[in-house]
C-alpha cells in the first residue's frame, strides 16, 4: 500500500464519514490532506493530538480526522483548546477555524490567544466569505466584493489575518494557499513543531459562494487566481509596492522566540510552592 | 547507461470523486480527460511524471499515484522525509 493510502487509513475516519460534505473542489479537503501529511512527518500519533474546531465549513474538519477531536461552539475553538492545553499540557493542540469563525465571531479570543502565547496551533482557512450560512460577507471579504449581504459591493475593508496575528504577538505566523500545497505542508509542519502560539492562515477557494457572486465561479478559476496573486514573503520586500498591489504574501511572516505561557505558569507555581514550604514552621 | 525512466500508475477512487476538475485542469502532462459525468479518466497514463499535483490537490482523497516497481513505503509523500 502506498504511503499516502496508509495515512488516509490511519488519520482519517475513512470508513465512516467519507466522501465528505464539502463542495466539489473545496480547499478544505486539500488542507486536511496537508495536515495529515504534516502530522505524519512530525511523527505524532493520533492520541497525542487534539483537533478542536469551531462552526462552519472548516469546522467540519474535526469530524473527518481521527484524532482526539472537539467540535466546539462558533468562534470558540481556541478557548476550548486553551482549556485542554492547561489541563493536559502534554497534548498537541490544533485549532481549525474559518475566517468568520476566527476573526468575526471569535475575533477577541483569537487576538488574546495570540497575545497569551500558549503552545498551540491555529489553522485559519480564509475563503473570504461565510460559506455555510449562505454567503454573507465576513471580516475578510475584500472591499467592493459581492456577497449575499453586500449586493452592491462590500463597503467594509478586510482584515488581513496573518498581519493581525503578527501584531497581536503570535510566535509563529505564516500564510499559505491551497494551490501551493507542498509549501503548505512545510508551513503546517513548522507551525505545529513551534513552541508557542502559531497561526497559519490558508487562503482557500469558496467558488460556491464567493466565486459565484464575484465572477470566479469554478474551483479551477479560483485556484488560478490564488496562483497568480501569491507573492513569496521573502521576495516581497525587493519588489516595487505598485507591482504587489492587490496581491498577498505567502510563506513564513514571523518566527520569533517568546516565553511560553505554560512555562511561565509552572515557574509561578514552583515559586509559590517554595514560599509556602518556607512559611511552614 | 541512461537512467531508466520512472513509470507511474494513476489510481482513481470513483466512490469519493466529485468531478471538480482540478486534476484535469492542472495536470502538466494532460494525463486526464473527462468522462460524461465530468470525472477524470486516465487517457495518457504513460506521460505522467509523478509530480503528484493531482494527488496533493484532490480535495476528496480520490487519487493515488503509484510508482511502478517501487516498494510503496515512503513513496506517497514527495520530497525527503
Amino acid at each position: 500500500m502506498e504511503r499516502i493510502e496508509q495515512l488516509r487509513h490511519t488519520y482519517l475516519r475513512h470508513d465512516k464519514k467519507f466522501p465528505h460534505v464539502w463542495c466539489p473542489g473545496c480547499g478544505n479537503g486539500i488542507v486536511l490532506g496537508s495536515l495529515i501529511r504534516a502530522i505524519d512527518r512530525l511523527g505524532l500519533t493520533q492520541d497525542e493530538i487534539v483537533l478542536a474546531s469551531g462552526i462552519g465549513c472548516a469546522g467540519r474538519m474535526s469530524v473527518y480526522a481521527d484524532f482526539n477531536t472537539l467540535h466546539a461552539t462558533h468562534g470558540r475553538a481556541l478557548t476550548f483548546a486553551t482549556g485542554i492545553k492547561l489541563a493536559r499540557p502534554e497534548l498537541t493542540l490544533i485549532a481549525v477555524m474559518g475566517d468568520g469563525d476566527a476573526t468575526g465571531i471569535g475575533g477577541n479570543h483569537f487576538i488574546h490567544a495570540a497575545r497569551r502565547n500558549l503552545n498551540m496551533t491555529a489553522i485559519i482557512i480564509n475563503n473570504q466569505i461565510y460559506g455555510m450560512t449562505g454567503g454573507q460577507y465576513s471580516p475578510t471579504t475584500p472591499y467592493g466584493a459581492h456577497a449575499a449581504t453586500a449586493v452592491f459591493g462590500n463597503l467594509e475593508h478586510a482584515f488581513s489575518i496573518a498581519e493581525l496575528a503578527v501584531t497581536a504577538g503570535a510566535s509563529f505566523v505564516a500564510r499559505g494557499t491551497v494551490y501551493h500545497v507542498p509549501e503548505l505542508d512545510r508551513l503546517l509542519e513548522k507551525g505545529i513543531a513551534k513552541n508557542g502560539f502559531s497561526v497559519i492562515e490558508i487562503l482557500s477557494n469558496c467558488h460556491t459562494q464567493f466565486g459565484r457572486r464575484n465572477q470566479m465561479g469554478d474551483p479551477v478559476t479560483m485556484m488560478r487566481w490564488l496562483k497568480e496573486h501569491a507573492v513569496p514573503a521573502v521576495k516581497a520586500g525587493d519588489l516595487a509596492p505598485e507591482s504587489i498591489e492587490g496581491k498577498f504574501t505567502i510563506g513564513v511572516l514571523v518566527d520569533r522566540e517568546k516565553p511560553d505561557y505554560l512555562k511561565e505558569y509552572e515557574r509561578v507555581r514552583a515559586e509559590a510552592r517554595q514560599k509556602a514550604a518556607e512559611a511552614k514552621p | 547507461m541512461a537512467k531508466k525512466k520512472k513509470e507511474f500508475e494513476q489510481h482513481i477512487f470513483y466512490d469519493w470523486c466529485k468531478a471538480c476538475g482540478l486534476c484535469v485542469a492542472f495536470c502538466p502532462r494532460e494525463v486526464y480527460g473527462r468522462d460524461e459525468l465530468g470525472r477524470p479518466q486516465v487517457v495518457n497514463g504513460e506521460a505522467c511524471i509523478g509530480c503528484r499535483f493531482c494527488e496533493y490537490h484532490c480535495p476528496d482523497f480520490a487519487i493515488t499515484i503509484k510508482e511502478r516497481g517501487a516498494s510503496g513505503n515512503g513513496n506517497g509523500m514527495g520530497g525527503e522525509r
